[in-house]
């Protein structure tokens, strides 16, 4: 078992280099420079900037110091907001964004796996086609459009939640974390439906049955373990798109997270903002999918077995 | 062919037999029907649209549904029905054809690294494994803010990440026909390769490639609905159904219908997208058309 | 004394595709200490009524619509699932075919083994564990401490077998149900487990019943056997009756179509068509070289039908594909005719694929799904130019005349026919280009035996019909002694024993043939 994870783990080391290596020339290669778009800068000034932020080398030494800024957790320093560096920015806006994600990600398994895991105990009946109806409109209705809607109805017009910040007023939490989680809980609502659906009908639950074991036990002892498989599976490119719906929800609700941060970032042309966010993130992305695949692996004792070959 | 002199019997081939299943699942009818509705809108936009695409009346400024304006106006006075059959146009656009672009790419390399085998299939899979691991949305967004927001751009960058787990499906399908029998009898009647891929490969691999293809039009819609949404996508003067949910959601207090009505387009078609893809999926499943 | 007794049970099933009813008010006993053999083929609504007795149908699309079940002096048809419940797994058992899928693949051997006596009789883990240790030693299985904690797919099929009947016995059932158990398995495997089931019935006086489609299989361990056929029970009494003097036609058809003669080869003047030397066919999966093919030579003689036997893993499969070259070959020769088919470029090769062609096991499998009849028998008839298109179709007609298929069905696909109809196709497309040299891969394996009996003499006649020389491979010896001139009986790979049917039969001389021998099931009742 160590041999696959460790071999995942260097699979899993060029492909962050590849994404630190596209993401520095990709941004290098646009047009506009950071300081471009403020107020007219005298040259002199520019110049000592860029010498400042080492803009004035040729790119390939530019890559090489930022490969070695990077080694040691460097992310370098802010062009937006001279003084502060990325590390700090991450910082500040990690805690939000962490938060969000993690209430994002329960409610998306949990309701999601209760509402899959019910719908497929009674196939076809309306405990199945309300979750799943449910799960349907999850699946059609975009985080920003719901966002604005939940924002509408609950915070305008019934007035019962707070429509934005984070942590300030009492219940400011909740609509962004059901914003961001509902698509999720659809899928993994249908994902968990219909992996249930699929190892319900197997034999060995039939053997299960002739053993005369109650309708649960055969449920969540037999069921379950096979059935949840593609809820596993799921989970690392649901992370993904979690982070990419958190850049929705933090711009909808006003949360200072590091999504907000990135889509600034991203219009404001912060070179090291954008760098340092796109190879911190991504990093988490790919951990978080070898997590997932590791744990996927681990809990099927065939593969299991295969692996520790 | 003519079987004129023997009373043959009718066959029900396998595709009548799904066509005849998927006739059944109403919500799959109507998925289909309104689709079919919306592209034909879309394509016939230019014509049936009761105003001009950039027919402003800044003195009309935003107004609820009304008689002259079905669905009101926005901030400019422009007509929102009209706006939203023109953002439907590109919406609907961007959909098809990214997709239409993954799936070339992806039933091509899958089918080949799924037929071929061997140490060809290990190293085209070994790339889409890595590029599968890539994080595509960061990329995405970093591409459309450094390359500009071009229509082609567009459809390329997405077109681009969806083939992957085409590529993987199409191959997954191929490697499990291989094994079967009746491609070894094929190889044996002495058919080549190209014979056997046309008649005996790909009809039988088209069921889940269908299905996967109805249910990433709606995913690719939602990630142009995203971009646009963020800035990042179409850019005015055109106009998509995320681009007036963004616009909607700035004025959603005064104006609720800005909102209501571009998200109500895009969901329903979404909605029918995915009961369509779902019916197929269930009218395609060979395993109910064994005895 | 009767343990079960079944009255005028009936089984409808409701789905999309009608009504059907499965059971047909059938009656029958089921007595204390006696192995009751369920017979039919498929359709005959043999597991239904069993599975039906315990509740284990899903209702809908079943539903029991009349009868009565005595057990224990209560009518298992009225009981409420929590009753049934404390029956199952207790009282009566149930063990099934694939022993593969019917054990949970995320759960060790010992989770599973205790759980019905954990659950009914309230027993400690520890106690419980100890009690599944002892049981499995008494099913033979020698190491149970490290079994224990293994993982079905550790094991081979006649192990798992052996686990899911030591789960049925853990508690003391009166009663024990077994599906097909053992048409899953190899046949010298399936003989150990029917000694294992056969004995464990004395030993514990228990009532068994065993639902098989083969008599054959049941002939030497039943004493009551029990015949269905399309819902309906057409025969019943004990075995020595059945077999000596069976009243009902289908019974008599079911007994016939078991194969129990030898054939005596005619062939004089044998000249070799097919001539394999020194084949050897290994794979590379990963890490390790799997033999499947070590150094094998043999000869063909035209006109002779030889048939190639082994259990599974014996590389018959492999040899017949090496032979037709559908797999690559790691060393040796294979001549057709004198020509050496491993040299072949790729034009001479589709010149040559005319002259040999094969049947495949799966009647489903091998036919596309989405060609109908006129398509798969013109292909190979448009793509060697020996027909036209204007001319192609007689004699699609003539071959569908010749493997007995109505004219009628011609447009119709291969989900609309039946296993034996679709094995008349395959054959069809087989014998289409006129070949010299036919490989049959265990070509009626999948059928049921009343069919089977239909397909090998088609097979035989078409065999005389065309000149047809054959390479006969299977695993069941019955059917191979019944249809082949000479047999070559394999080993993991390696030539064990050939020589002519009777020759084998009469007077094996090595060890493996032997005890391939003393595993044809029933030999001890049937007459040969």
């Amino acid at each position: 078992m160590w041999r696959f994870v460790i071999g995942r783990l260097l699979q899993a080391i060029p492909v962050i280099f590849i994404v630190i290596t596209a993401t520095f020339f990709l941004v290098r290669a646009a047009p506009g420079g950071p300081f471009d778009a403020e107020k007219a800068v005298i040259p002199e000034v520019k110049a000592a900037l860029e010498r400042q932020y080492r803009l004035d080398l040729p790119i390939h030494e530019q890559y090489f110091a930022y490969l070695a800024d990077l080694s040691q957790g460097d992310l370098g320093p802010s062009f937006k907001y001279p003084g502060r560096t990325i590390n700090e920015l991450i910082e500040s806006g990690l805690p939000a964004t962490a938060e969000l994600g993690a209430y994002a990600l329960l409610i998306a398994v949990i309701i999601g796996s209760l509402a899959g895991i019910a719908a497929a105990l009674r196939p076809n009946t309306l405990q199945d086609y309300i979750p799943m109806s449910m799960a349907m409109i999850g699946i059609c209705m975009p985080t920003f459009l719901l966002g604005p809607i939940l924002v509408l109805i609950f915070g305008i017009h019934l007035d019962w939640l707070p429509v934005s910040g984070w942590g300030d007023i009492p219940g400011d939490k909740l609509m962004p974390s059901i914003t961001l989680g509902a698509a999720y809980a659809a899928y993994v609502a249908r994902l968990s439906r219909a992996g249930m659906l699929e190892v319900l009908s197997q034999d060995y639950i039939r053997t299960a049955r002739a053993k005369g074991l109650p309708e649960w036990q055969v449920v969540l002892k037999h069921g379950l373990r096979g059935g949840m498989l593609p809820v596993v599976a799921f989970l690392g490119p649901a992370f993904a798109g979690l982070l990419a719906g958190s850049f929705v929800v933090e711009t909808i609700f006003q949360i200072p997270g590091l999504g907000r941060f990135y889509v600034q970032a991203a219009f404001n042309r912060d070179y090291t903002m954008i760098l340092g966010t796109t190879v911190f993130l991504s990093t988490l992305i790919v951990l978080f999918n070898l997590l997932s695949d590791i744990v996927a692996a681990w809990l099927n004792p065939r593969l299991r077995a295969q692996l520790s070959e | 062919m003519a079987h004129t002199d023997i009373n043959a019997e009718k066959g029900t081939s396998l595709w009548e037999d799904a066509w005849r299943r998927l006739k059944k699942n109403r919500l799959a009818l109507f998925g289909l029907g309104v689709l079919g509705l919306f592209v034909a809108s879309a394509l016939l936009t230019p014509w049936i649209a009761p105003y001009a695409y950039d027919a402003q009346n800044l003195d009309l400024g935003a107004t609820p549904p009304s008689a002259q304006h079905w669905l009101g106006t926005d901030i400019f006075g422009r007509d929102l029905l009209t706006q939203i059959m023109y953002g439907g146009r590109i919406s609907l656009a961007v959909g098809f054809v990214a997709t239409a672009v993954a799936l070339v790419i992806g039933v091509t390399w899958g089918a080949v690294a799924g037929y071929v085998g061997g140490r060809v299939d290990a190293v085209m899979m070994r790339i889409v494994d890595i590029l599968y691991a890539l994080p595509f949305m960061i990329f995405i967004v970093l591409l459309m803010v450094v390359f500009g927001r071009n229509l082609l751009l567009l459809f390329l960058a997405i077109g681009a990440v969806e083939w992957l787990t085409m590529a993987r499906i199409m191959r997954g399908q191929v490697q499990a026909l291989r094994k079967q029998e009746f491609v070894e009898a094929a190889i044996s009647l002495g058919l080549s390769p190209m014979t056997i891929i046309r008649r005996h490969l790909v009809p039988n691999a088209l069921g889940p490639i269908i299905v996967y293809t109805t249910l990433t039009i709606p995913s690719v819609m939602l990630l142009e609905a995203f971009l646009s949404f963020l800035g990042l996508g179409i850019q005015p003067p055109k106009t998509s159904w995320g681009l007036l949910i963004s616009y909607g959601a700035e004025t959603m207090e005064e104006y609720p219908w800005l909102l209501i009505f571009p998200g109500l387009a895009l969901t329903t078609t979404l909605f029918a997208l995915n009961f369509l893809g779902d019916g197929l999926r269930d009218a395609l499943d060979v395993r109910r058309s064994a005895d | 004394m009767n343990l079960l007794e079944v009255q005028d049970l009936q089984v409808d099933f409701n789905t999309r595709n009608g009504h059907t009813i499965a059971v047909n008010k059938i009656s029958f006993t089921v007595k204390k200490g006696e192995i009751t053999a369920i017979i039919g083929e498929s359709g005959s609504g043999k597991s239904v009524a069993c599975y039906s007795l315990l509740g284990l149908l899903p209702q809908p699309p079943a539903s029991i619509e009349s009868g009565t079940a005595l057990f224990d002096g209560r009518d298992l048809l009225t009981l409420s699932e929590s009753e049934l419940r404390q029956i199952r797994g207790r009282d009566i058992a149930m063990i099934f075919q694939d022993p593969m899928t019917c054990l949970n693949p995320y759960m060790t051997i010992g989770d599973q083994l205790i759980e019905p006596l954990v659950f009914h009789k309230k027993v400690s883990k520890a106690d419980a564990l100890a009690r599944a240790k002892e049981l499995l030693v008494e099913v033979g299985i020698r190491d149970p401490d490290a079994t224990i904690n293994n993982f079905p797919h550790e094991f081979s099929g006649g192990m798992r077998q052996r686990v899911m009947i030591a789960m049925a016995l853990i508690n003391e059932p009166k009663l024990l149900i077994a599906d097909e158990p053992t048409t899953a398995l190899d046949v010298t495997i399936q003989a150990q487990i029917l000694k294992l089931v056969a004995d464990l019935q004395k030993k514990r006086d228990i009532g068994v019943i065993f639902i098989s489609h083969d008599l054959a299989v049941v002939a030497d361990i039943a004493d009551h056997i029990i015949v269905m056929e399309k819902g309906l029970v057409v025969e019943q009494g004990d075995s020595t009756g059945i077999f000596t003097e069976a009243k009902h036609p289908y019974t008599q058809k079911l007994l016939a179509a078991i194969p129990s003669d030898t054939k005596v080869s005619a062939l004089h003047d044998p000249k070799p068509l097919v001539q394999v030397e020194n084949l050897k066919t290994y794979f590379n999966t990963g890490s390790t070289v799997v033999k499947a093919v070590d150094d094998v030579s043999f000869e063909i003689n035209r006109g002779e039908i030889v048939g190639l036997v082994g259990e599974s893993g014996s590389g018959k499969s492999t040899i017949g594909r090496s032979i037709l070259r559908l797999l690559p070959i790691t060393s040796g020769q294979i001549r057709l005719d004198g020509q050496d088919l491993t040299t072949l470029d790729s034009g001479t090769l589709k010149r040559t694929r005319r002259r040999m062609q094969m049947i495949f096991q799966d009647p489903y499998a091998s036919l596309n799904p989405r060609m109908s009849v006129y398509d798969t028998l013109a292909e190979p008839l448009l793509l060697h130019n020996i027909e036209s298109r204007r001319t192609v179709e007689q004699a699609v007609l003539k071959l569908m005349d010749d493997v007995g298929l109505a004219r009628a069905f011609i447009r119709k696909y291969p989900h609309e026919f039946s296993g034996g109809q679709r094995q008349r196709i395959a054959i069809g497309r087989a014998l289409a280009t006129k070949p010299e040299f036919i490989v049959a891969d265990e070509p009626v394996s999948a059928l049921d035996v009343t069919i089977q009996a239909q397909i090998l003499d088609l097979m035989l006649d078409l065999g005389k019909q065309y000149g047809l020389t054959m390479l006969f491979v299977s695993h069941d010896l019955a059917v191979v002694r019944h249809i082949a001139d000479r047999i070559i009986v394999l080993y993991h790979g390696k030539i064990v024993e050939t020589g002519t049917s009777e020759s084998l039969f009469n007077a094996p001389q090595e060890a493996y043939t032997k005890s391939l021998l003393a595993s044809i099931p029933g030999r001890n009742r049937l007459a040969s």
